[in-house]
């Protein structure tokens, strides 16, 4: 073992049902560095931080710890834990019913006996050293998903470890809390923790990261000095191929600019649900892509849940095509040919334990009616063309939807929607969490439909894909809007000074 | 070589069979029949012959598991649906099946008293009636769970407590008697067919279930809801409304497994009747080795685990195990049946399974 | 209906003798506790007897409480105790558990009447018991088995609910009897735990295993009707002169009617009318009156199929008929 490495792995191997998720892939994190591990969705990434912190038990190969002769067994979580290896998984894996203070210090008091007191005190001392905006003895659900993201991060950091694993962290936070948490990894990183960090956001690794391990298909591509690597050699080394510009995906899709003159197809009019956004009116016009853009919190999903029905809708009208429509649950809204794919995968998106094949048809079978459902011919015939129009990532129609890789999950729910063939598709946050090769597809994808005529609605919180997408964007503060840019004024200033509350005004 | 892939390919098949559901009901239905072929050959022997009414009928072990397992396997398939739908469990079946007997009893004794001479109604009216009282009763306890999101076990413990006092209060606390023999033939023989009725009215319901699956979205609507019920709605599902419905399906059942009970003696008694079916029909459902807590089943798995369960008793039986320790014979081969159909069980078994497989093909 | 007859009457002349002596509204208070009404006829009976006794114009003040549970009696019994009954009526679910409610019982002065079921505590917590003596029962019913002079018995032992009082004593006679005789056998012994059905089934597993048998010896009515299903299902004849021998416990009138008929072929006794006995006691009690006996063992018949009148199942038959013609008999009988 080397002398400044904390952690080695050496020829990792794990399969899976029809899937070899990892193939002899070697791993090395030194003393104080940041290290990213970067792929494409089904790339091994999870798969290797979860056999690293004894989720999964790998199949084969060796893991050496500074400090120990032997190599490390790893068999459990807690095992992991013991053994300084503590992880911020890229879902919230914590428990939305217990207290702040709870869940940094559960599972690890040394008896079942626990000093409350002692324990809140202490947890707060932590949140405040972190500048996290939470109380100790706050209830974790009533945190917002960034707190609940930063609450996990304070417990993995005061468990004292020397390796650190972030799991997709910043997904979920917006940029000043993204700031605050490179501020934090650095101070990790002079105290001599080894952390890995694992993102999609390629900006970040470069901001903050010293080395990167690439992996592609369940293999390792390399090891590599950040300077030594710049982006487009990193894009191309974790898709395996030359990407192309990423700037090039707009040129083949303006068609849709002269349709500026007509009617819209949705309109609202003083549009107000039951979670808290104040009244607000809004169109879409045919072939249109809009987005909604503003800080974290700022009420886009809100808005975006509102013209869907997904929230109780307790104010204001709502035209189809000039004509008003009433909308106050989910099938109104598909009925009227609105789509909506949220936010939150996991708990809104999938269906876990169903087939990929019924994740895809459910929309268009509710849709359809209970007592017409689609034979089972027809059934895969919807799943296969759209597995492979999306190219999704699995083993078979059949397949459990969450045995998926995050993005190949996307793609599910994304062709459930399309399989719909909507007027009007609201896509919020649809790159999240997934690969950067996806993302493009994705983003490719939004454009085609729209120039076929689809009205699509498209939230991100990475600005430059929806300056990329949108030729309009409504800008949200504070559960309100505050303006809307098309045109010339789409830049990332504009944008900026927009949310910020119109400086550049004054 | 060959052989290698060969046994491989076995090993494969068997790996997959092991992660199929009804692997373990199957396996226990295979296992008791072992058993009871080894103590006796004579365990498949059917019989023809007369019965007491002078109709010919067929008897032997396997006609009376199915006779006696059809309210059990009908309550299944309504307990898989509530089971899946709203991840918890009705209890008050059993107290359900008593509400729905007396009704149909007293609709057919009428003003007559409660020996009446002749039936005061048609069958089918009292059959009606009492389909009409149980659904009502399930959608009662599907409101409580539905509307007002009470846990499934504790909205229904309210029935499971009052219902037997309301199924005597529906009589007046008369124990009534129906001694026309017409009404018997639903629990016993139609004269002319040598195979008991129940079996035909449980054959009949499963067919009924199968269609509703086939011709409706039933199935895919009540996985979605079970599985992830604020996914569901925004795919435009209905969730409370489709537990509400699994309750009112379940309470059908209920109907008619409360039909065939009091039809077998065309009489009623308020306090045993149908007692701890509940827990057999949960118990079913779990054999079948679908997750208590909802989302995904198979009816078929259900069925066959009601089948099981009702064997198991019949075996016990015929092994004269003695009174007292049978609850305690049965609770053991519960437990072992539950923990093997548990998906981490299956999961581990098949694992050790394949790396056996590895680990011969290394050696080879 | 004889009986029930008498034991109004006592009542009656009971409350007439109080009407004397003290205030109409210094009613005796007196708490009752059953068992569940609907767990069977025998115990519908039962609980109508009682609550047709201490009545108001009896000159009772009752309260009562029905369950099965143990518990819950044994917390309605602390309810009465506070409430400062004059005598508490108990029939308790299960034997155990009863010593500390009882000496409360006594303590407040509270007399205690144990009827139709024993319990295990001392004697001195209570004052008396009026008792079926299920193992009497056993023996007569065992006893008129062994008068059939059949040459060899084989029998479906069908027990009730294990442990309780019944079935220890109506098992305990003819497992006593089955040691002893060559020439009698069980062909199976199995709960049925009250439940008709459960009978159906088991001896519906004697039949398809083929052995002989020609006893059925169920522990209660019901049982014995779930049994004679799966016989007459098998094409098994039963009753007077038959192929098997039916014998069931509690003297439901559906069930006298059947022995009537000749289907059936002994009906034991298990007598539900306890109020003249308890009315008898109380008024002993509250004259100043010595008891003579501590457990009052009632009186209980078994009726063979051969020798049983239309006169019998209607004084003895339980439960059935509903209660507009009951009353009439009441009119007839009166008349008389």
């Amino acid at each position: 073992m080397n002398e400044k490495s904390v952690l080695e792995m050496r020829g990792i191997f794990k399969s899976f049902p029809g899937v070899r998720a990892l193939q002899n892939v070697d791993f090395t994190l030194c003393e104080g560095e940041i290290h990213a591990l970067m792929g494409e969705n089904g790339a091994g990434k999870s798969t290797l931080i979860k056999v690293l912190t004894g989720v999964y038990e790998k199949d084969e190969g060796h893991i050496f710890l500074k400090g120990m002769d032997k190599e490390a067994v790893i068999r459990s979580p807690q095992d992991a834990q013991k053994l300084g290896i503590s992880t911020v998984y890229q879902e919230i894996t914590l428990c939305p019913n217990l207290t702040v203070a709870e869940n940094m210090y559960i599972g690890r008091g040394k008896g079942f006996m626990q000093n409350w007191r002692k324990m809140n005190a202490n947890a707060d001392k932590i949140l405040q050293s972190l500048d996290i905006p939470a109380k100790s003895t706050q209830q974790l659900s009533s945190c917002s998903i960034a707190i609940q993201q930063m609450v996990a991060i304070a417990r993995a950091v005061d468990m004292d470890c020397k390796v650190l694993i972030l799991d997709e962290p910043t997904s979920s936070l917006d940029e000043q809390e993204v700031e605050k948490l490179f501020g934090l990894m650095r101070d990790l990183k002079a105290k001599g923790v080894g952390i890995i960090f694992v993102t999609h956001f390629l900006d970040q690794v470069y901001e903050v990261c010293d080395k990167i391990t690439v992996l592609r298909d369940g293999k390792l591509v390399g090891q590599y000095e950040i300077e030594n690597l710049p982006r487009v050699q990193l894009v191309a080394k974790m898709l395996g191929k030359e990407l192309d510009d990423m700037a090039d995906i707009r040129s083949d899709s303006d068609t849709y600019v002269e349709k500026d003159g007509s009617a819209p197809v949705f309109e609202a009019q003083g549009l107000q649900s039951n979670a808290g956004i104040k009244p607000f009116d809004f169109y879409i016009k045919k072939g249109e892509v809009n987005g909604f853009t503003g800080l974290l919190g700022s009420g886009r999903s809100e808005c975006v849940r509102a013209i869907f029905g997904a929230d109780r809708v307790i104010g204001g009208t709502v035209k189809k095509n000039g004509k008003q429509v009433k909308i106050s649950k989910p099938i109104d809204a598909m009925k009227n040919g609105i789509a909506y794919l949220p936010e939150d995968r996991k708990v809104d998106g999938i269906i876990g334990d169903l087939s990929v094949r019924d994740n895809i048809v459910l929309a268009l079978q509710v849709l359809q009616g209970f007592f017409k459902p689609f034979s089972k011919a027809k059934m895969y015939e919807f799943a296969d063309e759209y597995i492979k129009l999306l190219e999704i990532k699995t083993a078979s129609a059949d397949t459990p939807i969450k045995s998926l890789s995050g993005g190949n999950q996307q793609k599910v729910i994304l062709a459930r929607w399309l399989l719909m063939h909507p007027e009007y598709l609201i896509l919020d946050e649809p790159t999240r969490g997934i690969d950067i090769g996806t993302k493009i597809e994705i983003q490719k994808l939004v454009l085609k439909l729209a120039s076929e005529g689809m009205s699509v609605t498209f939230i991100s919180s990475e600005t430059d894909e929806m300056l990329r997408t949108c030729s309009r964007l409504v800008v949200m503060r504070d559960r309100k809007v505050v303006g809307e840019l098309s045109g010339d004024d789409l830049t990332q200033n504009k944008i900026m000074s927009t949310i910020a509350g119109g400086e550049e005004h004054e | 070589m060959s052989d290698t892939k060969k046994k491989a390919g076995a090993a494969g098949l068997f790996t997959k069979l092991m992660r199929n559901q009804i692997f373990i009901p199957l396996a226990a239905l295979l296992l008791l029949v072992i058993v009871n072929l080894i103590a006796g050959p004579s365990f498949f022997k059917i019989t023809l012959g007369a019965n007491n009414a002078g109709n010919m009928i067929l008897s032997g072990y396997p006609i009376t598991i199915l006779d006696f397992g059809s309210e059990l396997a009908i309550l299944a398939l309504g307990m898989t649906l509530v089971t899946a739908a709203s991840g918890g469990q009705d209890i008050s079946v059993g107290a359900a099946m008593a509400i729905a007997g007396s009704v149909i009893l007293r609709v057919l004794c009428g003003n007559a008293g409660s020996h009446p001479e002749t039936m005061q109604a048609p069958i089918i009216v009292a059959f009606l009636a009492g389909c009409v009282v149980a659904m009502l009763f399930g959608a009662f306890n599907g409101i409580l769970v539905a509307y007002f999101k009470i846990q499934p076990m504790v909205a229904t413990l309210i029935l499971y407590t009052a219902g037997r006092s309301i199924a005597a209060w529906i009589n007046n606390n008369e124990l009534p008697i129906i001694k026309e023999p017409e009404f018997g033939y639903f629990g016993g023989f139609i004269p002319g067919i040598p195979i008991p009725t129940p079996i035909f009215i449980a054959a009949a319901c499963m067919i009924v279930m199968a269609l509703v699956l086939k011709f409706t979205t039933l199935g895919l609507y009540t996985q979605s809801v079970g599985i992830n019920e604020k996914s569901a709605r925004l795919n435009g599902l209905n969730p409370t409304f489709i537990k509400f419905l699994s309750f009112v399906i379940l309470g059908l059942c209920v109907a008619v497994a409360g039909f065939i009970k009091v039809s077998r003696l065309s009489t009623i008694n308020y306090s045993v009747i149908a007692k701890d079916i509940e827990m057999d029909a949960i118990l079913a459902v779990a054999l079948g080795g679908n997750a208590l807590s909802g989302g995904k089943f198979s009816m078929v798995a259900s069925i066959l685990g009601a089948y099981v369960i009702q064997f198991l008793t019949q075996t016990l039986y015929r092994f004269k195990v003695s009174s007292d320790a049978l609850p305690a014979y049965k609770a053991v081969v519960v437990i072992i049946l539950v923990v093997a159909s548990a998906p981490t069980v299956r999961e581990k078994v098949s694992s050790m399974w394949k790396s056996r497989k590895v680990h011969a093909k290394e050696v080879g | 209906m004889k009986k029930r007859i008498m034991g109004l009457a006592l009542g009656v002349i009971t409350a007439a003798a109080f009407g004397m002596t003290v205030n109409a509204d210094e009613l005796i208070k007196v708490g009752i506790i059953n068992n569940d009404p609907n767990e069977s006829g025998y115990r519908t009976a039962n609980v109508k007897d009682l609550e047709q006794a201490f009545s108001e114009e009896n000159g009772f003040e009752a309260q009562t409480f029905y369950s099965l549970d143990n518990g819950e009696q044994i917390d309605a019994a602390k309810k009465f105790i506070q409430d400062g009954v004059d005598y508490l009526l108990l029939s308790a679910a299960e034997t155990t558990g009863w010593d500390s409610v009882l000496q409360d019982a006594q303590t407040e002065g509270i007399d205690v009447i144990l009827f139709d079921r024993t319990i295990d505590a001392d004697e001195s917590l209570y004052v008396a018991s009026v008792v079926s003596d299920m193992a009497q029962e056993g023996q007569t019913a065992v006893d008129w088995l062994a008068g059939q002079g059949l040459d060899e018995y084989n029998i479906i032992h069908i027990q009730g609910v294990m442990g309780s009082a019944a079935q220890v004593g109506r098992t305990g006679a003819l497992d006593e009897k089955v040691a002893a005789e060559d020439t009698w056998n069980i062909v199976t012994q199995q709960t049925a735990e009250w439940n008709a059905e459960k009978a159906q089934q088991i001896v519906q597993s004697v039949i398809d295993s083929g052995e002989e048998f020609n006893v059925i010896y169920a522990e209660n009515d019901d049982m014995a009707k779930g049994a004679v299903a799966a016989l007459d299902a098998k094409g098994i004849s039963h009753g007077v002169g038959k192929d098997v021998i039916v014998m069931g416990f509690d003297c439901n009138k559906w069930a006298l009617e059947e022995l009537l008929a000749g289907n059936w072929n002994y009906d034991g006794q298990c007598n539900p009318f306890q109020s003249e006995y308890l009315l008898d006691i109380i008024n002993k009690l509250e004259a100043g009156e010595e008891l003579e006996e501590k457990t009052i063992i009632m009186d209980e018949k078994g009726f063979d199929a051969e020798t049983i009148t239309e006169e019998d199942v209607e004084t003895y038959g339980i439960g059935g008929g509903d209660t507009a013609e009951a009353e009439t008999e009441v009119e007839t009988t009166a008349a008389e």
